[in-house]
This record gives structure tokens, C-alpha cells and sequence, in this order.
């Protein structure tokens, strides 16, 4: 009954359009053909450069695409925005860092890539294992409190995993050397990176994999039903808490790849480093519709994107590269709110 | 009782006594006129021991950086704790306070000469505005900022208006750090607004009637913020008991329920918005004169999270309790830590770096206060139950089994 009310409600008020929402409607499209206008000029003025500053941009994008990840399955799941998720993959690159280090990895060889794999693993499971701790102690308690319970409790996580970081780490950001082959080849006159390849070869499958957890598994079942309401969930035999620990475990795994992934292509480490891409990364996961997997990893590549065409073509340059990413979120924000793959969501009574 | 203070204006007395607010007022009174009696005559005249005692546990800058935490603490209040509209970009209107006092009485705009009951060194260019008259352009700015900012994102939940306030809080303080070349891209040239990393210093002094306040004068520094913080609180006190209060405590608690009622939604929060901005545009201007000058480096997200942090800590929605978290927390953070730190280090022969650990100690404070005491350590009384119950459709439907425990 309901449902059929708002529809008719909606379909009355799209033949009446207010001035203000016409305005605001095909102001979006204005804007977003002004962005399309200025990246064809670019392009046609010079095709090699805008290819390299997108390669730029969608290399930081994968890596922002799996960070995303991590917030988007915890949001999905209990509507939490863990500000502690980019702190983890700080530690996730500084855990990298070390473990390469005590390997003797340092540059690229048959060795050096055992040595990448065996860090891949064990840097995962490090970052799922600290997550599901945090979430133990942390969040679980707070489970049906107020909202902003929770979301302070991860800001005081992030600020301890920042300062243990400090200690261990030293205030300074450290560089380190790459294990990733450095050679790079062309195509046309553009320029790829054979660490490019190797971001993609493990970003992609994870992707993919993480998609057939969630959409084919028995355990992926579970996280959608404690998504869609814990309690009947829980009445259908769910396991609720195990259940929000496996998402956070996979969420963790994800941060400790683009932990390792950015720690060889960036190279540097810091201790502020997780607040910094952590809020891109959450920007991501909105843009893209939060909640949604494809949506988190679209936004990401999106975000990188505009960052690397932001910064390699200069459209404001590299100092306004935080401002550009807000304010497209902002801008979103106002003109479609849930997200470029999100659905509109009613307001239940 | 608590009917008689939802439908009118409160008494100052109720059968003889006086009010909780009347009580506190006059609490709040009493403790800044101690403090200045006592740094300004008292402290001098008692002997080096004690002098130094008190210096070292808490110095008057400390005192005063206080307060500025505090005025700008019951902004956010009134935003997230009577609205209930979570925002995460304070730090934004602290900076646009700041910098309206860097530009109104420093001498950023050299090409000018205006002086407006100003305090400038002889013959300096620059706009250089009365003290009191920058706090009043301040607060006009802060409030425009705030609707500005608010207009078109208030409409958001919870969580997404979260985070559009943070993008703003990201934004305006780049704005401020990159400003210096403005209309060009080169990185050179063009109009200098806000003198990019360097900041603008020095601003001048605080004048009270003819009298410029020296780099020294801590006492009469504390003296205005207090001036100012009292009258913060005065408003939020009288807002919070009058029909604007009671439309935006109905909003925190039900939004929908509110619009039913008929509270416009929109123009309540706007108002929220607006004075929590003004609050923090006086919190700048109050930082501008305490630190001598505006530095972009100094608003970052940590000040946002520092400021919900007090809120949340002292006691969402009660005025005192965020005074209490704001004083509390900003005390930890200025000094206390270190203090106790080389307390506990001679006491025990230990030599632990305690303020290296000042961010743990503040997760920690967080993460228990969270788990613990969720509604801070001076709840108002409605808050507290609301935090403290779960909604009853939440007992129905997991009967016994509220945490999840047997699972």
C-alpha cells in the first residue's frame, strides 16, 4: 500500500517539476558536461599525455578501489564508517616494509617475487587477524548502540593504531626499496610501467574473488542477510557474529594487499599516511554507492582517475588534488546522494 | 518537572532554589573570576615554590587555550548535540574565524590603510579592524559560511551529511593553505589572500577601550575569552529552553516525527548550523589572537575529531558536560599528559616518553568511554536514557539475547 502511495506521489511530482529541482537536475548534467568538455579538449590537444596521467591515476585507483572495499563490506554489513580501516592499511604497508626487509628483498628477482608472495600472505593475514581483533573488542559491544557510539569508538581505534605506528615506525615517513620490476614499455607513445601489471595481476583477481564470495558462497549469503537485518537473520540460524567477523577478516585481507601493493609501487611509509587515503578511500566507496561492491571498486577507479588527471594535466594541479576529490564528492553528494550504482532508499517509520 | 522545562521559559527559581542552569552559571562566574584573581594579584605575591608549581601543572597560555577549546566545543554542541546532525568539518568554521581575524587586523593586505578603531603599529598598511568589531565580522562570516555550507547538504542522513562535512573541512582549510596564488596555476603570481604555508602573522593585540593588550597580559587574554565564552554559553543556554531548542531537540530525536509536527526541518537545521558556525568563528578569532597569528597547518582533521571528542565526552546535548569534556580533554592534551608523565616518571624512576603516547591515551579515552559511560561523564537526562535503552522494537524482535551473547 505504501509502496504504491510514494510511487503515485513520485510520479505526480515528475510531470510538476519545481523550478528549483529543474535548476538543480540539469545543473548536475551542466557540470558534468563542462568535466567531459574539458577532458576532450585535453585529450585532443595532446592524447599521450592525458593516457599517461589516466594510467597514473587508475594505477592509485585500483589501490584505492581495495581500500574501498574494506569500507564498503563494513558499512554494508553493520552501518559503520570504521575510520580505523585506513590506519590498518597503514600498518598493512609498514608490516610489508618489515617483513620484505627481514626477507632481503630489495629488488627484483626469482627470489624477490617468492619473497612478494609469501609477504602477500602472511601482510593479509596479519591485517584480517588485527581487524577481527579490533572489531572483538571494540565494536561488538556496541552493536545496537546510538550510531555515533561507534563511529567515535573507531576514531579512538584510529588514533591508537596511529600512535603505535608512531612508535615503531618514528614520525618521519621512511622509503623503501621496490621488488617490482622497474622496466616499462610503450605503447604508442605511451608509457606502462611493468609494476602497473603486476598491481593489476593482484588487485583484479581479488576483485573478483571477494565478488564471488559475497554473490556465491554460503558465507557470502550470511553477510547479505545480516546486511539486509541482523535479527531475522539470526532467526534464520545466522550466525550473526561470526558472520560481521568473517566481513571483517576480508575487509582486513584487502587493506593488508593494498598495504603491500603501495608500500612497492609508492614506496614510502608513514604514520599518517591511513588518515589521508583513508578518507579517499571512503570517499570512493560512496561515490560508487555505499554498500555496494562494484560500486566501491567503480568509485575508486573513478576517484583515481580525476586524481591523476587532476594532478598530471594540471587541471588545479597536485596541491588541490584533496580539494578535487571533495568537492566531486560534495557535488554528488547533492545531485544524487546514493551513489552512482546505489539505490535510492525510502525512509522507513 | 520536566514537562514545566519543555513548554516555557525556565524560572531562575524553583520553590526558593536556585536552577541546575542558574547554579552553574554562577559556578562558571565564580571559578573565571578566581582564576583571574588569582593569576592576576594572588599568584605574584606568594613565594617561587608555589609559583612554579602551578606554572608547571598549569600555566595561564594553557588556561586560555582552554577556553578557546571550550567556546568552540559548545559550537559543536549545538550542532551535534541539540540538532543531532554529525558533523565531522568543524575545523572549517575555526579556520574561517581565524583567518577573518588574520585579515581584518594583521597587515596581509599591505596595498591598504584602514583603521577602524584599530591597534597597529604606527604607520603599518594593512586592515586593521577594533578587536571586538573582527569578532562581530567573524561571527556574521562564520554564520553565512554555515548556511552556505548547510544549504544544499542538509538535506543528507546522518552518515552522508557526516561526510560531506568532512569533505568541507578538507576543503576550506586547502583552500586557506594554497590561497596565496590565487587566479593562477603557475604556483607564482597572481593574488595573495591567505599568504599560503606561512600563514599571516602577527595580528595585532587585543584592545580593551584604549588599552593594547601586551604579549604577557595572559591574564587579561583569559579575561576576554572568558567574556567570550560566557556569552557562547548564554546563548546556548537561552536557544536550547526556547522554541529553536526544543524544534532541533525534536529533530536529534526523531526527524520525522518533527516535520509531522510541524517544525520546518530545513530552516531548524540551517539555524543549528549557523550559530554552532558562529561559535566557532569567535573560537578563531579567540586562536588568531592566543597564537599571535594564523597558521593553515594548525586546522586539520584531528581538530574536528579532537572538538567531537570533547562533546561526545563530556555529555552530548548538556552544555556543562561539554564544557567539562572540552576543559578535560584540552587540559590532556596541552599539558596535563606531560605533566603527569614527569610526575610519574620521578616518582617511580621510570623515564617513559609519556606525551609520545598522547594520541593512545586519547584512542583509549575514546574507545572505553564508548564501551563504559556512552552518554559522558555529565549526561543530560534525556540523553543518557535514550543512549542507555535500546528501542523497544530492537528487545521485542532479539528477545533475551541483546548482545548476542549465546551466539
Amino acid at each position: 500500500m505504501a509502496g504504491t502511495l510514494v510511487a503515485r506521489a513520485r510520479v505526480t511530482r515528475r510531470r510538476k517539476m519545481s523550478p528549483s529541482a529543474f535548476l538543480q537536475k540539469y545543473l548536475g548534467y551542466l557540470m558534468l558536461a563542462l568535466v567531459a568538455y574539458w577532458m576532450l579538449t585535453k585529450f585532443i590537444k595532446s592524447p599521450s599525455q592525458f593516457f599517461s596521467a589516466a594510467l597514473d591515476g587508475l594505477e592509485n585507483g585500483t589501490l584505492y578501489a581495495l581500500i574501498a572495499l574494506g569500507y564498503t563490506l563494513v558499512y554494508g554489513i553493520i552501518e559503520l564508517i570504521n575510520f580505523a580501516h585506513g590506519d590498518l592499511f597503514m600498518l598493512g604497508t609498514m608490516m610489508s616494509a618489515l617483513v620484505l626487509s627481514k626477507l632481503g628483498v630489495d629488488h627484483s628477482s626469482l627470489t624477490g617475487w617468492l619473497g612478494l608472495v609469501f609477504t602477500l600472505v602472511v601482510v593479509m593475514a596479519a591485517c584480517a587477524t588485527l581487524n577481527v581483533i579490533i572489531e572483538f573488542l571494540a565494536y561488538r559491544r556496541l552493536r545496537r548502540a546510538p550510531k555515533l557510539a561507534p563511529l567515535i569508538t573507531a576514531v579512538g581505534v584510529s588514533f591508537i593504531l596511529q600512535n603505535i605506528a608512531l612508535h615503531f615506525h618514528g614520525s618521519t615517513p621512511k622509503q623503501h626499496p621496490s621488488a617490482l620490476p622497474a622496466a616499462s614499455f610503450n605503447i604508442g607513445s605511451v608509457q606502462i610501467n611493468q609494476a602497473f601489471l603486476v598491481v593489476i595481476a593482484v588487485t583484479a583477481p581479488l576483485l573478483l574473488l571477494m565478488t564471488f564470495i559475497v554473490q556465491r558462497t554460503r558465507q557470502g549469503k550470511a553477510m547479505r542477510a545480516t546486511a539486509q537485518d541482523q535479527d531475522a537473520a539470526r532467526l534464520m540460524g545466522v550466525n550473526v557474529n561470526r558472520t560481521i567477523s568473517f566481513t571483517f577478516a576480508l575487509g582486513g585481507a584487502l587493506a593488508g594487499a593494498a598495504g603491500l601493493m603501495y608500500e612497492q609501487t609508492v614506496g614510502t611509509t608513514s604514520y599518517n599516511l591511513g588518515q589521508q587515503l583513508g578518507l579517499i578511500a571512503f570517499t570512493a566507496a560512496v561515490l560508487g554507492g555505499i554498500g555496494n561492491l562494484v560500486g566501491a571498486v567503480l568509485g575508486g577507479l573513478l576517484i583515481g582517475l580525476i586524481q591523476g588527471l587532476n594532478d598530471g594535466l594540471p587541471l588545479l594541479g597536485q596541491l588541490w588534488s584533496q580539494s578535487v576529490v571533495f568537492t566531486v564528492l560534495i557535488l554528488l553528494m547533492v545531485f544524487k546522494p546514493e551513489g552512482i550504482l546505489g539505490k535510492p532508499t525510502t525512509e522507513k517509520v | 518537572m520536566a514537562t514545566a522545562e519543555l513548554v516555557g521559559p525556565p524560572e531562575t527559581r524553583e520553590h526558593g532554589r536556585l536552577t541546575h542552569n542558574a547554579r552553574w552559571a554562577i559556578g562558571f562566574g565564580t571559578a573565571a573570576v578566581l582564576i583571574f584573581v588569582t593569576y592576576h594579584w594572588v599568584l605574584p605575591s606568594l613565594n617561587a615554590n608555589i609559583n612554579t608549581f602551578v606554572n608547571s601543572w598549569l600555566p595561564l597560555s594553557v588556561v586560555d587555550e582552554c577556553m578557546v577549546w571550550m567556546i568552540c566545543a559548545l559550537g559543536l554542541n549545538i550542532v551535534v548535540g541539540f540538532a543531532g546532525l554529525l558533523d565531522l568539518g568543524y575545523v572549517a568554521f575555526w579556520a574561517i574565524g581565524g583567518y577573518t581575524a588574520g585579515w581584518l587586523i594583521s597587515g596581509q593586505f599591505y596595498n591598504l590603510k584602514i583603521d577602524i578603531f584599530g591597534s597597529p603599529a604606527a604607520g603599518t598598511p594593512g586592515i586593521h579592524i577594533n578587536f571586538w568589531l573582527v569578532l562581530v565580522a567573524a561571527a556574521i562570516l562564520t554564520a553565512l559560511m554555515g548556511i552556505l555550507i548547510g544549504a544544499p547538504t542538509l538535506r543528507l542522513k546522518s552518515d552522508y551529511l557526516a561526510l560531506v562535512t568532512l569533505g568541507f573541512g578538507e576543503i576550506i582549510p586547502q583552500f586557506f593553505k594554497n590561497g596565496d596564488h590565487l587566479g593562477t596555476l603557475s604556483g607564482s603570481g597572481g593574488f595573495d589572500f591567505t599568504h599560503g604555508e606561512r600563514g599571516i602573522t602577527p595580528v595585532d593585540p587585543i584592545t580593551i577601550g584604549p588599552w593594547k593588550l601586551g604579549p604577557f597580559d595572559l591574564d587579561w587574554q583569559f579575561a576576554v575569552f572568558a567574556a567570550i565564552a560566557a556569552f557562547v554559553i548564554f546563548v546556548c543556554l537561552r536557544l536550547r529552553v526556547g522554541r529553536l531548542g526544543r524544534a532541533w531537540l525534536a529533530i536529534r530525536e526523531d526527524e520525522l516525527a518533527a516535520s509531522m509536527m510541524g517544525v520546518p526541518l530545513m530552516r531548524t537545521k540551517l539555524a543549528a548550523y549557523a550559530v554552532g558556525a558562529v561559535a566557532g568563528g569567535l573560537g578563531g578569532v579567540a586562536f588568531a589572537e592566543h597564537v599571535g597569528g594564523v597558521l593553515p597547518d594548525s586546522f586539520d582533521f584531528s581538530i574536528s575529531i579532537t572538538l567531537l571528542a570533547m562533546v561526545v565526552l563530556g555529555g552530548m546535548g548538556n552544555v556543562w558536560g561539554v564544557m567539562i569534556g572540552a576543559l578535560v580533554l584540552s587540559w590532556i592534551n596541552a599539558n596535563g599528559l606531560k605533566q603527569v608523565g614527569s610526575t610519574f616518571n620521578s616518582t617511580f624512576g621510570t623515564s617513559w616518553d609519556f606525551p609520545s603516547y598522547n594520541y593512545l591515551m586519547f584512542g583509549l579515552i575514546l574507545v572505553l568511554m564508548m564501551l563504559f559511560r556512552r552518554e559522558g561523564l555529565l549526561p543530560e537526562s534525556r540523553t543518557k536514557l535514550l543512549l542507555r535503552e535500546p528501542s523497544r522494537t530492537d528487545v521485542e524482535s532479539v528477545g533475551a539475547d541483546l548482545e548476542g551473547e549465546s551466539a
